[in-house]
């Protein structure tokens, strides 16, 4: 593999999605959306300005757990069907560069641009909170930055599989939005109604197992897990171990959401 | 980069060619796009592959440059499969512009040429001399989406120019270009012939082609029909030619008395000329026979089959 190829068309995604202000459009909703919550995420109970960390981060994985995988989906779900379609993607490989690494180019720049809006958006309301914020809670924020570019990234690794396996861009739009609807609406509902079906007698044991089938309940798991009155306030320590809540773990089965779609894409993109 | 080597000897491929097609297949499913295609074309060669749309001559182009697998067969670029690892290597000495090529619109056309140069590994330096190769200079600093479709079709080309190529492939390279820029097109590519360059070329425009290729491929249902220069291929397929002879009216019955025991296939009077139809080997014997009008004769043109009249000889 020669980095050179893969940076080449790395820095062409990322610039391009710089250029048309793409990231700049992102970062300033993650901006506005954070700061709201920040802000008014207790006016219902008749307070409004900052309350606490674990109250804003478990506000914001709500919106970010619906957000970022439907702007991954949405960016990466022509990374080559795109290409393919408007007649681009021949020339592309006709050049000195493998499947491969035209593949992983492409992902490195889409992620790079997702990741920079992310951290740009959130990372600009860590810096407005600054003040009000002690070291463990700013801990927590940029656990909670770091576990939203990973979510990112994951999805963005789901979408660009798909942009191999359509036949054309409608599919591929068609496959995103059915993988958003999956992953983030009837996965937990499905898990739910089986819990509910059979009484919670069978599936208990194994059902924290199925929730790391499922990037977006990671990232749920990740951030609300290490907020002790987050947990609590969740309940979720009644459903899922302790032990299979540890943030490295969680993070590595987070990165196995990036790593094998996008080891499937390339698969079928060598085919 | 060499050519010469014990696999190519067993293989029969001429050690001159810097394209062997051997046996070239590609099916889908029962589809034959390209069926059994052998070639070969020479270094230096400006090589000419005609057919109808859907004949294979594009499919054939994407298995010579690996994109396109092969069912069967085998296609070697300066000795290199194309299948093979080793062929990145030998990609940095191909051109290729593709049918319709389609560019990034919000890329200036000097952006466009720095992004390939860069996959290309090409100094960003030469970037600004191939533009101005292709009269687009002047355009440089324009994003690809304000380009007319033959700007983008002469930024497509410099993008193939770039890194000086030993092997150019030309997919239907004068779309979308005028009159002008078509023959500028053609003295570039005689420039290139002129430094050894070898270019394969498609083009549907036949007369085009036919005074600028030194040999040519005719394609057809995925096989290639006949290869060889425009002169074997007239002569194989022995098309008649026409004379048409101009004189004054009154003496249009001395031109059948003239040629009246020679084997032509057709006579017809126009409206002010003769128009002799005969079979190549008898050419000769008709110039004859017509020089014997002496001053009867105010003018004489010889009709060769055009390069039309042979592709589509061999097509049907």
């Amino acid at each position: 593999m020669e980095l050179r190829q893969v940076g080449t068309i790395a820095g062409k995604e990322f610039w391009d999605r710089i250029r048309n202000r793409w990231v700049l459009a992102v970062a300033l909703v993650f901006t506005v959306f954070a700061l709201v919550i920040a802000y008014f995420g207790g006016a219902q109970q008749g307070a409004v300005g900052f309350r606490s960390i674990g109250v804003t981060i478990a506000s914001l994985v709500s919106l970010v757990i619906y957000l970022i995988p439907l702007i991954a989906l949405v960016l990466g779900f022509d990374a080559i069907v795109g290409e393919r379609e408007r007649g681009s993607l021949d020339l592309l490989l006709s050049m000195p560069i493998t499947r491969f690494e035209l593949l992983l180019g492409k992902y490195l720049g889409l992620a790079a641009a997702l990741a920079f809006s992310t951290i740009a958006g959130f990372g600009l309301v860590a810096v407005v909170l600054a003040a009000q914020l002690d070291l463990p809670a700013l801990f927590h924020y940029f656990g909670f930055m770091a576990s939203s570019v990973l979510l990112g990234m994951a999805f963005l690794s789901i979408a660009v599989m798909l942009s191999v396996f359509a036949a054309d861009r409608t599919r591929a739009s068609g496959l995103a939005i059915a993988a958003w609807f999956f992953f983030v609406l009837v996965f937990d509902l499905l898990l739910l109604g089986a819990l509910v079906v059979t009484g919670g007698s069978y599936g208990g044991e194994i059902f924290p197992y199925l929730l790391l089938l499922n990037p977006a309940d990671v990232f749920r798991i990740l951030n609300i897990f290490t907020l002790d009155d987050v947990r609590t306030l969740y309940g979720l320590a009644t459903v899922f171990p302790r032990t299979l809540a540890e943030p490295w773990l969680l993070g590595l089965v987070m990165l196995a959401w990036i790593v094998t779609p996008l080891a499937v894409a390339t698969w079928r993109f060598r085919k | 980069m060499t050519s010469t080597t014990p696999q190519h000897a067993e293989r029969g491929v001429d050690p001159a060619a810097i394209v062997a097609v051997r046996g070239a297949t590609r099916h889908y499913g029962a589809v034959h796009a390209v069926d059994g295609v052998d070639l070969d074309v020479g270094r230096g060669e400006l090589f000419g592959l005609i057919g109808h749309n859907g004949a294979g001559k594009s499919t054939l182009f994407k298995m010579m440059l690996g994109l396109v697998p092969l069912t069967a067969g085998d296609i070697r670029i300066d000795g290199a499969p194309v299948s093979g690892g080793g062929f990145r290597a030998v990609r940095r000495k191909i051109g290729y512009l593709p049918e319709n090529v389609v560019l990034y619109d919000n890329l200036t056309g000097l952006e466009t040429l720095q992004f390939f140069a860069r996959l290309k590994r090409v100094p960003a330096k030469e970037c600004a001399p191939v533009l101005e190769r292709v009269g687009l200079t002047h355009a440089a600093q324009r994003r690809v989406r304000e380009y007319s479709k033959g700007m983008r079709q002469r930024l497509g080309f410099a993008q193939a120019l770039l890194g000086r190529p030993q092997l150019l492939f030309l997919d239907e390279p004068t779309n979308g270009l005028d009159p002008e820029a078509i023959r500028e097109f053609y003295l570039i590519l005689r420039g290139l012939k002129a430094d050894g360059v070898t270019m394969i070329l498609t083009s549907h425009i036949l007369a085009e082609i036919q005074e600028r290729v030194d040999r040519l491929a005719i394609m057809a249902a995925g096989k290639v029909q006949a290869i060889g220069t425009v002169q074997m291929l007239r002569e194989r397929m022995d098309l008649p030619l026409w004379f048409h002879v101009r004189l004054p009216r009154a003496d249009f019955e001395r031109v059948r008395t003239v040629l009246g025991h020679l084997p032509v296939t057709a006579v017809e009077a126009r409206d002010d000329h003769v128009a002799v139809q005969c079979r190549r080997d008898a050419k000769m014997l008709v110039l004859q026979a017509l020089a014997s009008l002496g001053d009867k004769v105010l003018d004489l043109h010889v009709h060769e089959p055009s390069l039309e009249d042979v592709f589509f000889g061999f097509s049907d």
